[in-house]
């Protein structure tokens, strides 16, 4: 009985952690009705912010906190800027900004591997390539909107890898741990709970009632319930679109960098390419909930945690994916939207 | 559309002809060197680290003076893919026409790699390509000129049971094993053989994944068994972790690991405390007052800004014994190296003294390293 | 016989053995050197792979994210039948004992999921994906993790370049056939098509099955040319790489499937000497392609030889080969024109 208790802990502390990054993702494909693949990604640069505040600067933990988010925020807004709203709604400035940045990173790299120049000369010859790129794009592309959204998801897939490992790049690839700690641990009957699991779990549950009350009673909650609904009529009714879904991007990725240094910090690790597999975990956890919906997301992490870890102790951890694939699989059959989903008549 | 095409077509152009002048470094008054590793991918981590062994060692030869010749690297990333590490092995062979090969990192790849070079006649040497077959052919023999610096799976695995069951004299044991990774297989597969030869029985064997973090079910699972040893064959970064929640979960016994764990990463994940009680079977410990393996740590340390792990230094090795081969061999023609690098013997490297068997593995002693703390405290000789 | 016997037909017929003979006469003068035929090898199985996604994705317009599964299930059956007996027997028992395989999982798949749309199809079909590799990772006769090695390494390139022109012969086929264009309709508009009487499911799941044999080939394939398989290559990171290559030349088009293995294996090939740029290159490439050309490097223009009528135009073959590139080019400026009114 402890035994089971036990695993059941084991489970909401891993399922909160899900649920944490699912909050994020779910979001953003609820406004956009894009698989963020880069998602996960913006939770590992999350942590490795953390990280530096901590290692290096020396920063508290609830300050380095929120350098994640605030980092996390901007970088998920250029993300969406630079990467997303090009294919969606591309403006003239909007591609040069996008032909300008890319290409600066494209022909810099190239150009310093390729003829083994110094930084500044690399940097000179990319300014002025990608300068030229940009204005060459400017004068004679017709920005055109894009309905295919299989596009934009290789645009997410790219924007994911180009994360991963840039941030290779400059870190390194090896795992790194956390100089800090979070508490210690108290025995309650026999189980074993650390402060760190009811400080995730508590966030996790603070931070899921703050953003159902943002999106059901604020403004800008109801614009982003408005543009995720016909983003057309949003607009016609007085919505700025492209300003809501940059919030959207920002909260959710704020979202991803408090879980990034939360996560690393509990379990004392971290590398670049972290942010796959939670990432993909996550993203169930959201299609498993109802994704687009925000204590779905939550409710999937859990059962996620809870079905991975029972799996786990009482089975073998050989199989615990693939039961939760499982799982997830007969949930979407009989009902495709989610657990906590909406099934949407078909209109012809 | 067409617009679009001319641009595509002139960057095309553009990295065609850069990629291109870079080739021109190659000529025949350089001693070259193919590295073949998985710099990119789920395993980038080791590839990259003993790619960088690999280049300090070559940057330690040109600088020594004992070659006439500049020594050049030649690296690529095969991608942990066995499409490009053939297309790899083969590029080096015939096109770069390089003295040696080393690398891959992962026993997968080194064969795949083995199998494509061998016609070429160039000698590879994998860093750490542990898996018993990896230098054999579908016969059984020894590929001509496949080599590895690494100890194989099952010398390491049957010293590791041998030594928890007659030195330690614990006979219930629990494996912790990574599914994804031959390595621990293999490892595991030896370790339980010897193991319940020796008497011992294998109470729980629990798998993980490499990207797993959170291992409070298995161990929660086992917790409950009757049992008064852990062997995890792995590597440190989910070692570390294992170790840390295991102890976290009040779980004291003795943890034994492989080579795998030696890695100041895995001091940093576990936490120095948790350190205690816990062995690993390694061909070098730190213990020993062998100044070149602080010259190498030292070197490292100054050239990368942080400490070598196990793969770095395997990495050194297999370039120095390379290195060692060519100038044994007073050449750098590949046939001439080959002759070279099966004469030798007692080469000394930093993950030890290293001769080549009958199948091109190399004879090193295994060292069982205690840890006391984090640190290093003694370390035994123990036969597989 | 007549109507098999057309001149398009024929065009193609000679164009396949035509590019045949270029390339074996470029290897025998040696333009294209060893590491090339390898290289090549590799991209002709990517092409396989993105053809067959592509009559999946492109065609029938079912987005999924479980094709590596069926590669792997393909590598091993040919890698296990193959170590039993090596040489061509072996190969083609292995390609059969494949194709019969993916063909049972594809249909156990499709059945159940192919009633989800759009994102929740990509993800049920991933996490099938997932528990095929789970599976594969499982078993003894497949050795684990740590996968097979020393397969006899049969294939060539000649073996390769026919299974291309054998997959693209069957997808290009199903593409102009009755089932074919039912797939297409039910991409365009899935209500409509069964309104109009077209049993959607039947259609998507012959789509999704022969898709999924096709991918099983390419795997006998990478089986008996690289010596080694590993679950590792067959999960969702090699879906991902398919799914880049079909997007990338084109959902729907087969010449751009074509090209886009070929361009992205080249940049590949540059790419392996900068190990330490060769991801975020590659990534910043993707973007760019995506944001600049969405619809991927070829839209959906098809190559064809259906314009050609008469069997006059043989005699000058020269000539009908100019004619061709000039209509290639107007059909281009006609698309252009279309494209910018």
């Amino acid at each position: 009985m402890t035994q089971f208790l036990q695993q059941i802990v084991n489970g909401l502390s891993i399922g909160s952690i899900y649920a944490l990054i699912a909050l994020g993702y779910t979001m953003v494909y609820g406004i956009i009705k894009l698989i963020n693949f880069a998602h996960g990604d913006i939770y590992m640069v999350g942590a490795f912010v953390g990280f530096i505040c901590i290692s290096t600067f020396k920063m508290s933990v609830l300050s380095a906190i929120l350098c994640a988010m605030v980092f996390c925020a901007l970088l998920g807004v250029a993300v969406e800027r630079l990467a997303y709203k090009p294919l969606r709604n591309p403006t003239k400035a909007g591609l040069f900004a996008t032909a300008l940045v890319m290409g600066f990173i494209l022909i810099y790299l190239v150009a310093k591997a390729t003829l083994e120049l110094d930084n500044l000369w690399a940097g000179v010859i990319a300014l002025v390539l990608s300068l030229a790129l940009g204005f060459f794009v400017y004068f004679t592309i017709t920005p055109k909107g894009n309905p295919n959204r299989i596009a934009a998801l290789i645009t997410a897939i790219g924007v994911s890898f180009f994360l991963e490992y840039a941030m290779m790049a400059i870190m390194g690839p090896n795992n790194r741990s956390y100089p800090a700690t979070l508490g210690g641990t108290a025995t309650l009957a026999g189980v074993q709970i650390t402060f760190a699991q009811i400080l995730i779990f508590i966030i996790t549950l603070a931070l899921m009632l703050i953003l159902t009350f943002i999106v059901q009673k604020t403004k800008i909650g109801r614009a982003m319930r408005a543009v995720s609904t016909d983003a057309d009529a949003a607009a016609l009714m007085g919505v700025n679109v492209d300003r809501t879904i940059s919030i959207t991007f920002a909260i959710g990725s704020s979202l991803a960098g408090a879980a990034g240094v939360l996560v690393g910090i509990y379990y004392n690790t971290l590398n670049p390419l972290m942010g796959m597999t939670y990432g993909l975990k996550a993203f169930i956890a959201a299609v498993f909930g109802g994704i687009g919906i925000i204590p779905g997301a939550m409710l999937g992490g859990f059962a996620i945690g809870i079905t991975e870890t029972m799996v786990a102790g009482y089975w073998s951890s050989l199989f615990k994916d693939a039961i939760v694939y499982i799982i997830l699989i007969v949930i979407l059959i009989l009902k495709p939207s989610g657990l906590l989903g909406k099934n949407v008549r078909e209109k012809v | 559309m067409k617009r679009f095409f001319l641009a595509a077509l002139a960057f095309l152009t553009l990295t065609l002809l850069l990629t291109g002048c870079k080739k021109e470094t190659a000529s025949d008054d350089k001693i070259k060197i193919g590295l073949n590793f998985e710099l990119s991918g789920d395993v980038a981590q080791y590839g990259i680290a003993e790619a960088e062994g690999a280049e300090l060692a070559i940057e330690q030869a040109n600088a020594s003076g004992n070659f006439d010749k500049e020594i050049v690297a030649i690296k690529y990333d095969n991608a942990y893919n066995a499409a490009e590490t053939s297309a790899i092995i083969t590029r080096l062979a015939t096109e770069d026409k390089v003295s040696g090969v080393i690398g891959p990192a992962v026993s997968g790849m080194a064969m795949a790699q083995y199998q494509a070079g061998n016609q070429y006649g160039v000698v590879m040497i994998s860093p750490s390509a542990t898996a018993d077959a990896a230098t054999l052919d579908a016969n059984g023999n020894a590929y001509d000129f496949a080599f590895r610096a690494c100890f194989i799976d099952s010398y390491q695995g049957a010293a590791a049971a041998n030594f928890v069951a007659r030195d330690m004299e614990k006979l219930k044991a629990v494996v912790i094993y990574d599914s994804g990774s031959d390595y621990a297989i293999g490892l595991y597969n030896t370790f339980s053989e010897k193991f319940t030869a020796l008497g011992g029985t294998i109470v729980a064997a629990e798998a993980y994944i490499d990207s797993d973090t959170d291992f409070s079910a298995i161990l929660t699972k086992i917790n409950g068994e009757d049992f008064d040893v852990i062997y995890i064959p792995g590597y440190y970064n989910q070692a570390g972790l294992i170790i840390k929640q295991a102890r976290e979960l009040g779980i004291m016994v003795p943890i034994v690991g492989p080579d795998g764990f030696d890695s100041p990463t895995l001091v940093d994940l576990a936490g120095a405390s948790n350190l205690n009680d816990v062995y690993f079977t390694t061909a070098y410990s730190n213990l020993s007052t062998d100044p070149d393996q602080a010259a190498f740590i030292e070197a490292y340390k100054a050239k990368y800004g942080k400490e070598p792990n196990m793969f770095a230094a395997l990495g050194y090795d297999a370039t120095n014994l390379l290195l060692a081969a060519i100038q044994q061999a007073g050449s750098s023609d590949p046939a001439a190296v080959q002759q070279a690098l099966l004469n030798i013997s007692g080469f000394k490297g930093v993950t030890g003294t290293i001769t080549f068997d009958e199948y091109h593995n190399p004879i090193k002693p295994v060292l069982m390293v205690k840890l006391v703390n984090g640190e290093q405290a003694e370390s035994i000789e123990v036969q597989p | 016989m007549k109507r098999w016997l057309t001149l398009p037909t024929l065009c193609w017929c000679v164009f396949a053995i035509g590019l045949y003979g270029l390339l074996q006469l470029l290897i025998e003068i040696g333009v294209i050197s060893v590491v090339w035929q390898i290289t090549l090898a590799n991209i002709g199985i990517n092409v396989i792979l993105a053809v067959s996604l592509n009559l999946i994705l492109g065609i029938s317009g079912q987005f999924s994210l479980g094709h590596a599964a069926f590669m792997g299930i393909g590598a091993y059956a040919g890698g296990i039948v193959l170590k039993m007996l090596p040489g061509y027997t072996g190969m083609l028992l292995g390609a059969l004992a494949g194709l019969l395989i993916s063909a049972l999982a594809a249909l156990v798949i499709a059945v159940p999921t192919l009633r989800l749309r759009g994102d929740y199809l990509a993800i049920a079909t991933l996490g099938f994906g997932e528990i095929i590799r789970i599976i594969i990772n499982n078993m003894k006769i497949t050795n684990g993790a740590a996968g097979l090695s020393n397969i006899p390494a049969v294939a060539n390139l000649t073996v390769i370049y026919f299974t291309i022109v054998l997959t693209l012969i069957i997808v290009c086929n199903f593409k102009n056939s009755a089932p074919g264009r039912a797939c297409i309709s039910i991409k365009e508009d899935e209500i409509a098509s069964e309104a109009m009487g077209i049993p959607t499911t039947r259609y998507k799941v012959i789509a999704f099955v022969l898709g999924a044999m096709l991918a099983s080939l390419a795997g006998v394939l990478y089986a008996s040319s690289f010596y080694v398989i590993k679950p590792t290559y067959f999960a969702f990171a090699q879906s991902i790489n398919i799914l880049v290559i079909v997007v990338f030349g084109g959902m729907g088009s087969m010449t751009g499937s074509v090209v886009a293995a070929l361009v992205l294996g080249v940049i590949n090939y540059l790419l392996q000497s900068l190990p330490n740029e060769r991801m975020i290159v590659y990534a910043v490439a993707i973007i760019l392609i995506m944001v600049f050309r969405p619809k991927g490097l070829m839209g959906n223009f098809e190559l064809s030889f259906a314009r050609l009528k008469s069997l006059q135009d043989i005699k000058a073959l020269p000539a009908l080969w100019k004619d061709k590139i000039l209509a290639v080019l107007a059909r281009l400026k006609n698309k252009r024109q279309k494209e910018d009114a």
